[in-house]
């Protein structure tokens, strides 16, 4: 049997081998990636990011149990689901290796056999998640993973790639990081859809929550499609169409993210955020937005694909010695590094 | 473009609450340009087997120091063969007493890594038995 026939039987071995061909960028992963592509696009992806420390490992391991054990809840309408963990450490940039220690938080979870957790490097990826965590994630998607909680190394101010993948963001946030003005500043705060103040019982609580609250306030409510940092293509309607070829009519309605409190350690605020995350995702549904961010996530997608594939066809087409005479010339100030890639470029056509 | 790196699980199964052993190790073998995926204190052979199977690792390193090895390996062993992951290799490092060294060995483990043991030798030691399994194939 086929690795991705054994992969939709739910044989757990053959995920998590293929995972580390789509890790990999090996052509069976791009291969098989391939195959379950039409498998995907179920899964409610739900990015969580946020400074180092804060307690992200241990939220995902909270909601994973909730979402876990909504089966046995009867007040609850939803089905139980089956959850899918991705958690991105960071490499190290001098040799490459990594200590993945996001499992050491998420042991409440082990035995589950609707539970799969994959740590992984970012291998020198600098957005907060590894250049495959987009196919390892359409991985299990087509596995039948209903949600998938997607953990970014610790970021910083600037890492918010997995606004680009997720369909809900959770930042998380802990006492003591900063003031107001931090708090304003473009970047990963304005990529939340959901803000969440874990370690809500350490001192200083209510002076983020002031903080937060306020920059919320000020600021002029955006839609959170991604930007992408292109133009968008002639031609391509900003007014999305839906698969069937109707314009979507898009509500008024903008999204205010939400603050709320937890405390992982102890499950605390775990239920108001899972409450808010099915929120946020009824949100998308009925504005258009699920189908918005599904379109600008594949278009990035696309878009990475291409430079990619692009970069390794012309690297293929030129001989390093060429290469390696026009990069002489530019250390040697002959030439600037436009008229560099001019040359190189050409070299190309010939 | 694709890129394999050597992933390890280092692992303290047990009761015993002392991991400075076991960070040492993992330090070293990231070091070396390994991805280590580290579980933390108190880890039944249980979690250790479902760790290794999700992140489809290479190699397991087991510290132990608590005396439970003979128990504790071979219930390892048992359960990465009901996975059908008996090409993992394991490692065992911590408070081994000599005779109980060969036992170890003759079970299957890769090597047995003692206090004063040099980190050096136990990175050479996973490459090299690291490369020999991806011969086999």
């Amino acid at each position: 049997m086929s690795l991705t026939a054994s992969v939709l039987e739910g044989n757990r071995l053959a995920l998590a081998r293929l995972l580390t061909q789509v890790e990999n960028n090996t052509p069976e992963g791009r291969e098989a990636l391939s195959e379950l592509f039409p498998y995907t696009g179920k899964a409610h992806l739900i990015g969580v990011t946020g400074a180092p420390g804060t307690g992200k490992s241990s939220l995902v391991n909270q909601l994973a149990r909730f979402f876990r054990q909504q089966e046995e809840d009867t007040q609850s309408t939803d089905l139980t689901r089956r959850v899918g963990i991705v958690a991105v450490d960071p490499s190290s940039p001098f040799t490459g290796g990594a200590i993945l220690g996001d499992r050491v938080r998420m042991r409440d979870l082990v035995g589950d056999s609707g539970v799969f957790i994959r740590s992984m490097a970012s291998r020198g990826s600098l957005g907060g998640l590894a250049h495959t965590t987009g196919g390892i994630v359409q991985a299990l998607d087509a596995a039948g993973f209903e949600v998938i909680l997607i953990e970014t190394v610790g970021a910083g101010q600037a890492e918010v790639d997995i606004a680009r993948l997720a369909h809900t963001t959770l930042v998380v946030e802990a006492p003591g990081l900063g003031d107001d003005i931090q708090a304003i500043k473009a970047g990963i705060l304005e990529i939340a859809d959901i803000l969440v103040i874990n370690k809500a019982d350490r001192p200083g609580v209510e002076s983020t929550e002031r903080a937060l609250r306020s920059m919320l306030q000020l600021a002029y409510p955006v839609s959170h499609i991604f930007l992408n940092h292109e133009k968008l293509h002639h031609g391509l309607n900003p007014e999305f169409t839906n698969q069937s070829g109707e314009t979507i009519i898009t509500d008024k309605m903008i999204w205010n993210p939400p603050i709320v409190k937890t405390i992982a350690t102890e499950g605390n605020g775990v239920r108001d955020l899972a409450s808010l995350i099915s929120q946020h995702y009824e949100f998308l549904q009925k504005t258009g937005e699920w189908e918005r961010r599904e379109l600008a996530r594949l278009q990035s997608e696309l878009n990475s694909l291409l430079q990619e594939t692009l970069v390794d066809r012309w690297k293929s087409s030129i001989a390093p010695e060429e290469y390696e005479l026009v990069l002489q010339s530019l250390f040697r100030h002959d030439i600037s590094p436009w008229q560099a890639v001019e040359v190189l470029l050409s070299g190309m056509k010939k | 473009m694709s890129e394999r790196r050597i992933r390890v699980l280092i692992a303290k199964p047990g009761l015993d609450g002392h991991d400075r052993g076991a960070k040492v190790v993992a330090r070293a073998l990231r070091d070396a340009g390994m991805e280590v995926i580290y579980t933390g204190l108190r880890q039944t052979p249980e979690m250790i087997a479902e760790s290794a199977l999700q992140e489809d690792v290479d190699v397991i390193g087991l510290s132990i120091l608590s005396g439970a090895h003979m128990a504790l390996v071979p219930r390892v062993f048992d359960l990465l063969k009901q996975n059908k992951q008996e090409d993992v290799k394991v490692f065992v490092g911590g408070i081994i007493p000599d005779e109980d060294v060969s036992k170890l060995l003759e079970m299957g483990v890769v090597g047995v890594y003692g206090p004063g043991t040099l980190t050096d030798d136990i990175v050479k030691d996973i490459e090299q038995k690291v490369r020999s399994r991806s011969k086999t194939n």
